[in-house]
């Protein structure tokens, strides 16, 4: 069973490269872009660690192989902050509530809320929950994240950079 | 790499996907937007020789309103299915349950063909596809055919469909008249799979007389279920003599294959279903009458 020829762009950078139909967009980005801030919990679409953008969507790469990306525009977790490395409204927010305690769910998080937020900008706590639902917190640290999305979320609406 | 190894197609039409079907046979799986497939093939709970990728296929995706019915294409994803206008005012059902699939990133890859070809007993699309009468379109080398929906779901994640065959797309019948559509589900977290869950369709006549009503139920048995019995003892009747309790009751009899696991036995389901079932009915019939 042969290798496929993949193009994609992550971070803005151009990849081609010739995997497994099997590997998963996860594995691609942690092993052949090295960018191992994308993070595997369960490998199996529950706990939302290794979300990312494709083409701007939030999803889980571990439910994609990366044969399925082909030609797809995909941001991980490095692709986040600024290239001279200030957090992004999400990132500053997490930080500043307390969002994350060991920080493996953090990726995840990050990316939907980035998401998220670009999507529906002012949002209700009720929403806000939803939308974290989907991502797993080990820790039990989901007060200080319901924080952070809040925080960026009204930071979002004064006009600040998101 | 969890899953084991297969061979990847990726057609770019409909036809040339139901020639790689025809050729490969048993050994291939359609691969739709693999929120339920993938998670299988990582546990290796299934096992494929060929994936046929239909993610390119760009003719089975959209969503058309058309004479009395809305097409929606077997690979348009969850996602566009919620945001889309012409969905929320031609089958508000779907509208509404959609927010209930998992969780809005499952939701941007899900597809609505993929759910219904899945055919999970605990999904929502099989549940309201059955409980309004869509069709199921289907296409092989062989030729195209129509499948109502109670002729299509076959038990447990199981259709009617030969190995060949590709689901295109679902058309949803379209409700006019004094209508109300409700869902409701029990799950301990949002977005797991519900305990037991119901989606209700209500429209009535000018004397408040229930004109038709479809009740799909999830979770309720071994294939996607549909209270038609009940159904049958409403139609006719004044809603203002109906209880919704009573409408839950007469859902829940003649369930013969109600899951019974660590989740919850089979007599709390039933339990559950009948609220369920009341609840969203209470909520319909209060939208037909009132709008």
């Amino acid at each position: 069973m042969g290798e496929v020829p993949v193009h994609l762009t992550v971070n803005g950078r151009r990849r081609a490269e010739s995997v497994e139909p099997r590997l998963t967009l996860a594995d691609f980005l942690r092993e052949r872009c090295q960018l191992t801030g994308t993070h595997l919990g369960c490998e199996h679409g529950v706990c939302g660690a290794c979300t990312v953008l494709v083409d701007g969507a939030a999803v889980r790469s571990c439910l994609m192989f990366a044969v399925q990306a082909d030609g797809a525009d995909v941001t991980t977790i490095e692709g986040v902050a600024s290239p001279d490395g200030d957090l992004s409204t999400v990132q500053a927010a997490f930080r500043d509530c307390h969002g994350l305690q060991c920080g493996f769910c953090t990726p995840g998080f990050v990316m939907s809320v980035t998401a998220f937020l670009r999507d529906q900008p002012g949002p209700t706590d009720e929403q806000i929950r939803q939308a974290l639902s989907g991502t797993l917190c080990r820790c039990t640290g989901y007060q200080g994240i319901f924080k952070a999305v809040r925080q960026a979320a009204d930071a979002g609406q004064h006009g600040e950079r998101s | 790499m969890k899953p084991a190894p297969f061979e990847y197609h990726a057609p770019e039409t409909t036809a040339d996907a139901a020639t790689v079907l025809a050729r490969l046979g048993d050994g291939a799986k359609v691969l739709a937007g693999g929120q339920s497939l993938v998670p299988m093939l990582a546990l290796r709970l299934a096992v494929f020789e060929h994936l046929v990728d239909i993610g390119r296929v760009t003719e089975l995706q959209g969503i058309e309103v058309r004479d009395g019915s809305l097409w929606i294409g077997a690979g348009t994803t969850q996602a566009r299915v919620e945001a889309s206008d012409d969905v929320a005012s031609a089958v508000p059902l779907l509208t509404r349950v959609t927010p209930f699939i998992g969780h809005f990133q499952i939701r941007n890859r899900g597809t609505l063909g993929g759910s219904i070809a899945h055919a999970d007993p605990a999904a929502e699309y099989p549940a309201v596809a059955l409980a309004l009468d869509a069709t199921m379109h289907v296409t092989s080398s062989r030729g195209a055919r129509s499948v109502a929906a109670r002729d299509y779901f076959d038990g447990l994640w199981t259709t009617t469909m030969e190995a060949d065959e590709l689901l295109t797309g679902v058309t949803f019948p379209t409700w006019d008249g004094r209508c109300g559509f409700a869902v409701e589900e029990f799950a301990r977290r949002h977005g797991d799979f519900a305990i037991a869950g119901a989606t209700v369709g209500v429209e009535l006549d000018d004397a408040d007389r229930i004109g038709r009503c479809a009740i799909g139920l999830i979770g309720l048995g071994s294939t996607p279920e549909r209270a038609g019995a009940a159904e049958a003892e409403l139609v006719g009747r004044s809603i203002t003599d109906v209880e919704p309790d009573d409408v839950g009751r007469l859902a829940m009899a003649g369930l013969a294959s109600v899951p019974d696991d660590l989740h919850g036995s089979a007599g709390f389901r039933l339990r559950v279903g009948a609220a369920m079932v009341a609840r969203a009915w209470a909520t319909a019939s209060t939208e037909a009458r009132h709008g």
